[in-house]
């Protein structure tokens, strides 16, 4: 139809829009965030299906599955430990099945880019037993995004489409199909739905009956492809998502291109894999993330009379994402010739936090404020106030997931830290904080939660805030903390003394104190400005 | 240098100063020109004033992986010297730099600048342009990206015609406040790559 340059994300998005989608939900995170905001600008265009920010996975996730449950087509995306939080209803989905289409679009991050761990996505597909597609380029995202949802309607269940960050992050072009229209109404039937055991036993064998079927359907083009080439027959590769890229980058000069199989969807093709394994003395498996098509493919004691190499073996890194350099070593082939910058190694550049950012003034008061205590331990969460860790604040001494902080704080505290203090942003509050909070209201325990309110989600690029400014104060006196302990301080260099007095006397309160610094992300407030003007 | 039938481009600067403007710019007009093109970009944590960098990669032929390899970059264009310098690995034994000479001194252990611009001079082809000083003659100090892409504009293999119909298309619609510096941006960076 036409021509597009776009994202990989992207890319995925307008294909689940011409699929025929009627709704779609997201929390944002790195590098998944720009699936829904090209959702978003498309269904402002006119285009009638709705697209919104949730606040978080779980609620992500279940919106959907509630489009589902009404027959139309939903598409739910988050970055790879935003599965983790959506988990529960991902699970047991796999068992209510899916009636309208329902595509789980999952951004990995091999590398660590902007995240706390490199969780590899496949295993939540197999661990759920749904199929789970993985595109190499722009095209597949676009083209696969539409067959997972002719997959989930044909086999009536959840689908997992697999990105990572450098798929998710490029651009390339796409060339688009018809749309086609979404569906109309039908809701799904209560026996399936309700998972009570005796329903939830049935379901679940229907899910089991249902995967050799399913793996068959993903043994031929365009899922999974074996291409036998005019290679000699002593080596075969297995290359998947955008390893397959990295594998044709180096091997297409080659006068004699190895068999591969190129894997673009699980469960794997074991067929496929027979036919290639029989042809070769020895398997190359090039795959992004965890070696989870080799670990599969040896089992506990290997193919007899076969090589398989790969990342357990050792011939590619286990950890951090894969490079043209090293699938070329992989290879056996020489590195390039390259310029050399000799002994030089420049200074590295951190991200850090914007000059006059407000969180940047409630770390300097905190700092200050615990100079004559012997513990300064801040308990730190997800957003750009994690970089209050890197000098010269210093400030913080965790970051685990979202809305940890509050919880680790309870925990600390009631084993005798003192003074026990949690910092968390507006959004992250609302994404995973509220109950962490009504916890620690509910024990009374002394320890003292600062809220960094800046209306926003800035380090993902500005996504509207669910629980900031009066709702946030709300939340905060309805979940049980004492009205007299929630303070709300401005967070700017004038305030720094009052601040600092504030949080001495919340520290010194033998209970539970709730801090909010309020002020807006002078990113957003630039952006606004520009907007105006 | 138009003619050749691929190219492949790194982009070097820190979080903020418009990489992805120039980036935009060449692969529209690559596109016009008849190339395909992929693009790899950093978002996310990064993006708050630390390096960034784009793989940009222009051809006729077939493109398979998102990055460079490295050794095969045939152009560094970076808006930071010392960015310039991080990835010099990733330029062909020929390959060439263009460079803003002004430092983005944002960390403290930011090393002499007589010395990283030295470095620089060393590798044959280079060219280094005080695009500070060329973007505030062009009316904007925020124009310092296109007076760099106009500095590397001779050694891309898209023409200068689209190059120019793009930056329109990106600036235009913020009126000419910002376009009517962009365009003298672009050709006092181009006057000043020789």
């Amino acid at each position: 139809m036409s021509n597009e340059i776009l994202l990989g994300d992207e890319a995925a998005a307008l294909g689940a829009v011409h699929a025929g989608l009627s709704a779609a939900y997201s929390y944002p995170g790195t590098p998944a965030s720009e699936i829904m905001e090209y959702l978003i600008r498309t269904s402002r265009r006119g285009t009638p299906f709705k697209a919104a920010w949730s606040v978080n996975e779980k609620t992500a996730f279940e919106e959907a599955l509630g489009v589902s449950f009404f027959g139309k087509r939903a598409m739910v995306s988050m970055k790879h430990v935003g599965l983790n939080v959506a988990a529960d209803p991902f699970m047991s989905a796999a068992l209510t099945g899916a009636n309208g289409g329902l595509v789980v679009a999952v951004a990995d991050d091999p590398g660590m880019h902007s995240s706390q761990n490199e969780q590899d996505s496949r295993f939540y597909a197999q661990f759920a037993q749904i199929p789970c597609l993985e595109p190499a380029d722009h095209q597949e995202a676009y083209d696969l995004t539409r067959e997972a949802f002719e997959i989930s309607e044909k086999f009536e269940i959840p689908v997992m489409l697999r990105l990572v960050t450098r798929l998710s992050h490029s651009r390339g072009a796409v060339r688009t199909r018809e749309p086609r229209g979404q569906n109309g109404p039908r809701t799904g039937a209560r026996q399936c739905w309700t998972l009570l055991p005796t329903n939830a036993r049935a379901q679940f064998r229907k899910v089991l009956d249902r995967q050799p079927e399913i793996q068959k359907f993903l043994e031929t083009p365009p899922f999974n492809r074996l291409d036998v080439n005019s290679g000699s027959g002593r080596l075969g590769i297995i290359a998947s998502g955008i390893g397959y890229n990295y594998v044709l980058e180096n091997v297409g000069g080659w006068e004699e291109i190895p068999p591969i199989l190129k894997v673009s969807a699980y469960p794997l093709p074991e067929k496929l894999i027979r036919q290639l394994v029989e042809r070769v003395d020895s398997l190359l498996v090039v795959e992004e993330g965890f070696p989870f098509i080799e670990r599969t493919i040896l089992g506990m004691f290997g193919i007899q009379g076969k090589t398989v190499v790969g990342k357990l073996s050792g011939r590619l890194p286990l950890a951090g994402e894969l490079t043209p350099e090293t699938v070329r070593s992989a290879l056996d082939l020489k590195p390039l010739e390259h310029r050399g910058p000799g002994d030089f190694k420049p200074a590295g550049r951190p991200p850090q936090l914007c000059v006059g950012c407000p969180h940047a003034d409630t770390f300097k008061a905190l700092n200050q404020a615990l100079e004559n205590f012997d513990q300064r331990n801040i308990f730190s969460d997800i957003g750009c106030y994690t970089l209050g860790y890197f000098p010269p604040y210093n400030a913080v001494n965790s970051c685990v997931c979202m809305g940890a902080s509050i919880g680790m704080a309870k925990g600390a505290a009631e084993v005798g830290l003192f003074p026990s203090i949690a910092v968390i942003g507006d959004s992250t509050f609302g994404h995973s904080g509220i109950t962490a909070l009504l916890s620690a209201a509910a024990a009374k325990t002394n320890m003292v939660v600062v809220i960094l309110d800046n209306d926003t989600v800035a380090m993902t690029g500005g996504q509207p805030s669910f629980a900031a400014g009066e709702r946030l104060l709300r939340i905060v006196e309805g979940v049980g903390a004492a009205k007299d302990h929630i303070r709300v301080i401005t967070p700017l260099p004038k305030f720094l003394e009052s601040n600092v007095r504030v949080l001495r006397e919340e520290i010194a309160y033998p209970g539970l104190s709730v801090i909010v610094a309020v002020r807006e992300c002078l990113e957003e407030a630039k952006k606004k400005n520009r907007r105006e003007a | 240098m138009t003619g050749r039938p691929k190219q492949d481009i790194i982009l070097a600067g820190v979080g903020g100063q418009g990489i992805l403007s120039i980036a935009f710019i060449i692969d529209s007009a690559a596109l016009k020109d008849g190339f395909d093109i992929k693009q790899a970009e950093v978002h996310g944590m990064a993006q708050r004033g630390g390096a960034v960098q784009s793989h940009l990669r222009l051809s006729k032929n077939k493109i398979w992986s998102d990055l460079i390899p490295r050794g095969e970059a045939d152009l560094l264009l970076s808006v930071e010297p010392l960015e310039a310098l991080r990835y010099v690995e990733y330029l062909r034994p020929d390959g060439r730099i263009v460079t803003s000479s002004v430092p983005y001194a944002n960390i403290p252990d930011y090393p002499e600048i007589g010395m990283v611009l030295d470095r620089i001079r060393k590798i044959e082809g280079s060219v280094i342009v005080d695009s500070e000083s060329l973007a505030k003659e062009a009316g904007s100090n925020r124009t310092q990206n296109t007076v760099m892409l106009g500095a590397a504009a001779r050694y891309l293999i898209v023409e200068e015609d689209s190059l120019l119909e793009f930056i329109r298309v990106l600036f235009e619609p913020k009126g000419d406040k910002v376009l009517g510096p962009n365009l003298k941006a672009f050709e006092l960076g181009r006057k000043a790559a020789g």
